[in-house]
Order: C-alpha cells, then structure tokens, then sequence
C-alpha cells in the first residue's frame, strides 16, 4: 500500500470531526409536581465528544427547552453534574466513546430536589456550609504567618474541591436514606478535615464532627472517593482521619491517659 | 485549521482524563456485583477456614516451624485448640479494619451494595452510631492487640532459622518470613497506625520530632495508599503458611531446605 492510500485509509473522520456514528441518549424531562420521562434523542457523534457536548446538539438543535447547569466545560466548575447510565459523573468529563455501545442514560442528581430537567436544587450543601466553625485563627500569632511546607501540605488535596456535590450526590446516607438533617455529607468532612488540620487553625471541631456531622454515619464504602473527579482521597484522607479524631477523644484508653497527665500538667487546666 | 484530506490524522489524546489501567477499565466496565460476590467467596472461605481450625484444626507445629494460627503459643495442652485463644485477637483487629468494613459493609450486608444502586434495607439507617456497629471503634484497641501477635509471629519466623541448634533455612521459612513481611505492611500501613504516627497533628513545626513523625507519616501513608492489596495478601499468606506447615507436618510433602 502507497503512503498516500495508507494516509487516506487512516481518514476515519469527516471534516467536521464527525465518526458517521449516530448515538441515542435517552434524557430525563420533567419538573416537580408533573410527569417525568425520558426522552430518547438522536445525536451525531463527534470525534472527542463528551455528554455534555451531546446535551447541547440536542438543546441547538432538537429541543431548546432542555435544562442543564454548566459553565466551563473543563471540569473545574463543577456545574454540569448528572448520572450518566447511572453513574454521578461531570457531563464534560464523560466522553461518549468511554461508554458502552448503546442508548446512554442521562438523569439529575437523584440525592437533591428537581428543580428542571437535568438541574438539581443543591442549596442544602451551602446551608451545611454555614453551619461549620469557620477558620479560626490562633490568637497572638504575629504576622505574617510563617508556615512551613510539611504542615500545610496534606491541606491541599482538600483545596482541589470543585463543589460538584457528586459526592454527596452518590453517599448511600444521603441518597438512598434521606438522613440530610443527621448527616454533613462527604464534602463537608472534606472542609471540617481541611480546618482542623490547618496549621494556624485553633477550634476544635471534634464533637461537631460526632454529633452534628454525624460521621458515625459513614460506613467507609467509598464511593464517594470512587466519582470524586479530582481524585480526592476522600475516605481515606478526610473521613477516616476525622473518625479517628473522635476515636482519640472517645475510644482510645492509652491515649487518653497520657492525654490527660499532659492537660494536668498545663497550669489552669482541668483534666478531663 | 482546516484538516487536508491527504494528512494523516491522529485522533487527539484524552485530554483532562486520568489515564485508566485496564484494571480499571474492566472494573469500571465489570456488573456491579462482581466485586460483592467476589468478596463475599473469598471471606467466607476464610472464615470457614479459621473456624476449622480453631475447633477441630488440632495443634500445627512442625519443628521448626509454627503456624501463625497457633502463635502465641497459649494453653497448648488445654481442653480446646491453642488457636482458639489467638485467632479472637487478629480476627477483631481485621472486623474492624477501614478497608474490610468497606468490604463487609458492601459484599455482606449490601449497605450499599455498590455505588448508586438502589439497597434492600427496611429497617432505619443507623451506620456506625448504634450497637452492634458502633463497635468497630474498638480498631484501636485491636490494633495495639493485633502488634502484640505479630511481635510473636515475628519471633516465630526469626526462630525457624534455628533447628536444634543449626541454621535452618527452609521453603517453610520463607513462607513465614513473608507472611510476616505481609501483615507487617498490613498492621503498620493502617488508618489508626497512621493517625497515631502523624495524622493527629496539625502542626508538625510545634510537636517534639514533628519532622520525625511527618516522614513517618508519609511513609505509611505509602503504605496505607495500598491497604487493600496488604489486606488481601497477608490473608492468604496467613493461610497459606498454616496449610504449608500442616502437609509438612502430616508428611503430605517435604521441606526443601538448605
């Protein structure tokens, strides 16, 4: 075969970019108070194209009514999360030719209340938020603060959040228990794991973490460090870290007695 | 740039996607309840195992060598199994395990039985708030139980070097050594070890040997990194080990040693 037939052959794509593949995706429509259904569409597929490539075609092109959050369309915003084929994913993460052959599925987040379509009301989270003991610095700390490498390190896998809430979106406590009132939910350990491993940080967050937070809760099945998007090491580097503290406090007896010698020791303290 | 028709065209990378093994592909791409399955065979097996040995497994011992079911050795003339008084020990320090309660969690009791499917339970949710599995806050404690066994497994593997006064270095051997290698990596690589080591320090610049204990920190966070696999390997060393000194012992096979 010439060099030039090879070349030709390799020319799998139109100009356009598009494979000749048509793609069936099969979108939830629907508002609260009124009958839902999926909806199948036709797509075209692009070489590269991810799901919400596809949502848009289909709100261009077939049926402009179609809701759907998003913003940048780099995994950074956290915007555009969905289930796709059941699973929580970032739309603009998700190619197309990742997933099996087939009709693809695309519905809300199914942990938070429908407001439209593919859009969720995620307001629960920010009222979580609120809720936590903010940064509280340490008193008669002069400034500016001097903070080394090693003590501030482990902070920032925590800081590469994006608030997609598909963590909170896919924790079994919340999504198939409905315990928002008993539980933060997996983002807001990631916070509460943040503040109280900070270096210059001097609240203690502990009984938060046990009582209002509810991480007796979590059963470490993971899943939530399983769709994180960035790749944060949620169960392990935040939830387990923040059990054990309440483990410290609450189930540790050695511990607790060098504990206590130490806070005897300290003039004006109280043992516990 | 418009694409000339006689170019050869590379279809462009994956970009902004972590890169997948085909591990994780075919993870990804397995039924959800392959893994439950999976995990529900192997601990069952495992269970059964050390049940039969605790009950009816009698006393293995095979100069030199000493399953790890029986170390420490603890009543061994007494009206049970020496393993009997032992196995609780381990058996509370892996119950408890982060990782195999996710295990258990997800294979045995189906809560979930993976992600973002739907659960069986009737009853109301109370995870880890509650009797009887509250309990699994008791890893600390089985934790400082379950590196006092290993103290002595480790004693045991050391002294299968010696055989009536001689060295002694036998497959047996071996197989102790790593085994013991194995749940080392599993004992120290774990959450309570970790957090104990560093992770309940905020400041490491303010506490005595902060730099010490951050380096040991990262260390068994390295560790910690591959939990599951040391989890997994030290079980079937365990067994392993106690099914090789077991044929050497009713001579089903012989000892290859130098």
């Amino acid at each position: 075969m010439t060099d030039a037939a090879e070349a030709t052959t390799d020319i799998r794509h139109t100009q356009d970019g598009r494979t000749g593949r048509t793609v069936h995706f099969s979108v939830f429509r629907g508002v609260p108070g009124a009958n839902a259904s999926y909806v199948t569409y036709d797509v075209p597929e692009v070489e590269g194209m991810v799901v919400l490539d596809a949502i848009h075609y289909i709100q261009k092109n077939l049926d402009m009514d179609l809701a759907c959050r998003w913003n940048c369309k780099a995994a950074k915003c956290g915007s555009c999360s969905a289930e796709v084929n059941g699973h929580p994913v970032l739309m603009c993460k998700t190619r197309v030719d990742d997933l099996p052959e087939g009709t693809i599925t695309v519905a809300p987040m199914k942990t938070f209340p429908l407001v439209k379509d593919l859009v969720t009301d995620v307001s629960r989270n920010y009222k979580v938020n609120a809720s936590i003991t903010p940064f509280t610095p340490r008193k008669d700390e002069p400034t500016p603060w001097n903070i080394k490498q090693h003590d501030i390190e482990r902070l920032y896998e925590f800081r590469k959040c994006i608030e997609c809430f598909l963590c909170m979106d896919v924790c079994h406590i919340l999504r198939n228990h409905d315990l928002h009132e008993e539980y933060y939910g997996p983002r807001y350990f990631v916070r509460m794991a943040g503040l109280e491993m900070h270096p210059m940080d001097d609240a203690d967050r502990t009984e938060e973490i046990r009582t209002e937070g509810g991480i007796g809760f979590c059963n470490i099945t993971k899943c939530c460090t399983d769709v994180c998007p960035e790749h944060i090491h949620i169960t392990d580097n935040a939830i387990i870290p923040m059990k054990e503290r309440v483990a410290d406090r609450h189930w540790d007896p050695i511990r607790r007695m060098f504990t206590k010698k130490k806070e005897s020791a300290k003039p004006g303290t109280a043992a516990e | 740039m418009a694409q000339d028709a006689t170019t050869k065209w590379t279809p462009p990378e994956h970009t902004g996607l972590a890169k997948e093994s085909a591990f994780q592909r075919l993870r990804r791409r397995a039924p959800w309840w392959l893994l439950p399955l999976t995990v529900v065979t192997v601990l069952s097996a495992f269970i059964v195992y050390g049940m039969w040995t605790a009950f009816f497994g009698g006393k293995v011992y095979s100069a030199p060598y000493l399953s790890p079911f029986y170390s420490p050795q603890i009543w061994w003339n007494g009206p049970v199994t020496p393993a009997l008084w032992v196995l609780p020990f381990p058996l509370l320090f892996r119950a408890t395990c982060y990782y195999y309660r996710k295990a258990y969690y997800r294979s045995f009791f189906w809560d979930p039985p993976a992600c973002a499917v739907g659960e069986a339970r009737k009853k109301p949710y109370k995870g880890e708030t509650r009797f009887p599995l509250f309990l699994s806050n008791l890893h600390r404690y089985a934790m400082y139980l379950a590196v006092i066994v290993l103290i002595f497994l480790w004693i045991d593997a050391v002294a299968a070097f010696d055989l009536n006064g001689h060295f002694y270095f036998g497959l047996g051997t071996a197989i102790m050594v790593i085994n013991c290698i194995f749940l080392s990596a599993y004992t120290f690589g774990c959450h309570s070890v970790r957090h104990l080591v560093g992770g309940c320090v905020d400041c490491y610049s303010r506490v005595r040997g902060g730099a010490k204990r951050y380096e040991g920190w990262k260390f068994i966070t390295r560790l910690n990194e591959h939990h599951a696999m040391w989890a997994w390997l030290s079980l079937f060393s365990v067994v392993a080990t106690d099914v090789y000194i077991r044929l050497v012992m009713t001579g089903i096979i012989i000892d290859p040693h130098f």
